[in-house]
C-alpha cells in the first residue's frame, strides 16, 4: 500500500474534495443538522483537511503514531470531546473522518485514470490511514468514558463511608456494600480521623448494609476495633442479622473481644450507659 | 444426577469476586435456599474466590444446578492452575494460613457447605467442589 500521490492530490483538489466532503456530512448517515450548525461543520471541516494534509505531507502515512502526525491527532482528539458534549453518538463521531474517503477516492480515481493498478494501490492506502483515524476516535470516547466512571467511583468511596456523630463522646459508622480493600482503608481512615476529631470514646460500627461478611471483611473489622483501641476508643459493632451471626460461628470468626449487638438501637443504649447517661421516657400523668 | 444448568465465570480481578457472590447470592435465590444457606453460599464462594485469585494467581469457578430424585442442589467449582496446596489437610486447619488472611477462609468454607471435596497437585494446580442441597 502506498500513498505516494496524497498529498499531491490534496494539494490540487483541496477545496473541491472540501466542498463534496461537507455536502457529504450534511447529507449522509452521521448527518447532525439539529446538533451542529453547517457553518461550524466547514470549519471543521476544513481545519481538518489542512491538519490532514500537513501530516500527509511527511509521508508517513503506514503509522499515525509518528510525531508528524501529532497535531492531527490532537485535532480529532479535541472534535471528539467537543462532539460528545454535543451529544453526538460515537459511530457519527468516526464517520465524520470515515465520509471523507468518499470524495478523496473520486479525486484519486479522477487522477490516475491512466493508471488503475496505482489508483488501487493508492486508493488502499489512503482508506487504512482513514480507517485508523476514525477508529482513533472511538479510542477518545472510550477514554473520557473511562475517566467518567473513575470520578464516579472515587465519588462513591467517600460518600459511602460517612462518619456520624450520635451523641456527645460516640460517633457511629454505618457501612454499607461490598468491603473491598480500597474502601476498607478509606473507611478506617475517615473513621479513626472522627474519633480524634470529636474526642469519642465510643464507635459504633454497623454492618446491617454490608451483605457479605467473610473473613476477609472480619480481619479488617477487626484491625479497625484495635487501631481505635490504641487511640482509646471503644467500639461495639452492631448490625449483625441472624444469618450474618450463623455464618461467622461456622467460619470460626472469633469476636468476643468486641461488644456486638443486633441493632443499632441496642448498640446505642449501651454506648449511652457507658458514657453515664441515661434514656428516661416522660410518664404523663392523668389527673 | 443430572446437571439443570450451568455457568463459568472467570475469576481475574477483585471485582470477579464480587462478581462471583452476586452470582451465587441469585442463583441460590431461584433455587429457594433459606436466607441462612444463602449466606452460607455465598459466604463459602466469596473465601474460596479469594483463595483462588490470591494463591491460586485466578482461575474459574463454575456453577451447576443438580438435581437428585427430589432434592435440587447448588454445586459451585473452583479451579485454578496455580502451584497447588503441598498439605492439604494443615490449610485446612483453622489459623493456618501461607499469606496474611486469618486462615479461617479455607476451613471455614468447607463448614458451611454440605459436601466439600479439594484435590490438588503440587505445582498443577487446584480443584474445589462445593455442594449444598435442599
Amino acid at each position: 500500500m502506498s500513498t505516494i500521490r496524497l498529498p499531491e492530490i490534496l494539494q490540487k483538489a483541496k477545496a473541491q474534495i472540501l466542498e463534496e466532503w461537507v455536502k457529504q456530512q450534511m447529507s449522509g448517515a452521521g448527518a447532525r443538522a439539529d446538533l451542529i450548525k453547517d457553518g461550524e461543520l466547514r470549519k471543521q471541516s476544513e481545519e481538518f483537511l489542512n491538519n490532514f494534509q500537513r501530516s500527509a505531507q511527511s509521508g508517513e502515512t503506514e503509522n499515525i503514531q509518528l510525531p508528524a502526525w501529532a497535531p492531527t491527532l490532537e485535532l480529532i482528539a479535541d472534535l471528539t470531546r467537543q462532539r460528545e458534549r454535543m451529544g453526538f453518538s460515537p459511530s457519527e463521531t468516526a464517520l465524520f473522518i470515515f465520509s471523507l474517503k468518499e470524495p478523496l477516492l473520486a479525486q484519486v480515481r479522477a487522477e490516475l485514470k491512466k493508471d488503475p493498478e496505482a489508483a488501487i494501490e493508492e486508493s488502499m492506502g489512503i482508506s487504512a490511514l482513514l480507517d485508523k483515524l476514525g477508529l482513533y476516535t472511538t479510542e477518545i470516547y472510550q477514554a473520557s468514558r473511562e475517566e467518567v466512571i473513575r470520578r464516579q467511583q472515587e465519588e462513591l468511596l467517600e460518600l459511602s463511608t460517612p462518619v456520624v456523630k450520635m451523641w456527645d463522646g460516640i460517633v457511629a459508622l454505618p457501612l454499607i456494600g461490598t468491603l473491598d480493600s480500597a474502601r476498607t482503608s478509606v473507611v478506617m481512615e475517615s473513621l479513626l480521623q472522627r474519633i480524634v476529631e470529636t474526642g469519642s470514646e465510643i464507635a459504633i460500627i454497623d454492618i446491617t448494609g454490608v451483605p457479605t461478611v467473610d473473613t476477609l471483611v472480619a480481619q479488617h473489622l477487626l484491625k479497625t476495633v484495635a487501631a481505635a483501641r490504641l487511640m482509646g476508643a471503644d467500639c461495639i459493632i452492631s448490625g449483625i442479622r441472624p444469618q450474618i451471626a450463623q455464618t461467622m460461628v461456622h467460619l470460626a470468626i472469633d469476636l468476643s473481644a468486641v461488644t456486638t449487638k443486633a441493632t443499632m438501637a441496642e448498640a446505642l443504649k449501651t454506648a449511652l450507659a457507658r458514657t453515664g447517661h441515661r434514656v428516661v421516657k416522660d410518664v404523663v400523668l392523668k389527673a | 444426577m443430572p446437571t439443570l444448568k450451568s455457568e463459568v465465570q472467570p475469576v481475574v480481578t477483585e471485582n470477579d469476586i464480587v462478581y462471583v457472590r452476586q452470582n451465587v447470592r441469585k442463583w441460590a435465590v431461584e433455587m429457594k435456599f433459606s436466607l441462612v444457606d444463602q449466606t452460607k453460599m455465598v459466604t463459602a464462594a466469596s473465601e474460596l474466590a479469594r483463595n483462588l485469585l490470591i494463591y491460586g494467581g485466578g482461575g474459574e469457578v463454575r456453577l451447576e444446578q443438580l438435581q437428585e430424585g427430589s432434592r435440587m442442589g447448588l454445586r459451585v467449582m473452583f479451579v485454578d492452575q496455580g502451584p497447588g496446596i503441598p498439605d492439604i489437610e494443615q490449610a485446612l486447619k483453622d489459623g493456618f494460613t501461607s499469606g496474611k488472611g486469618m486462615g479461617l477462609g479455607l476451613g471455614g468454607a468447607k463448614r458451611l457447605v454440605t459436601d466439600f471435596d479439594i484435590k490438588s497437585i503440587v505445582g498443577q494446580g487446584t480443584s474445589i467442589t462445593t455442594t449444598k442441597w435442599r
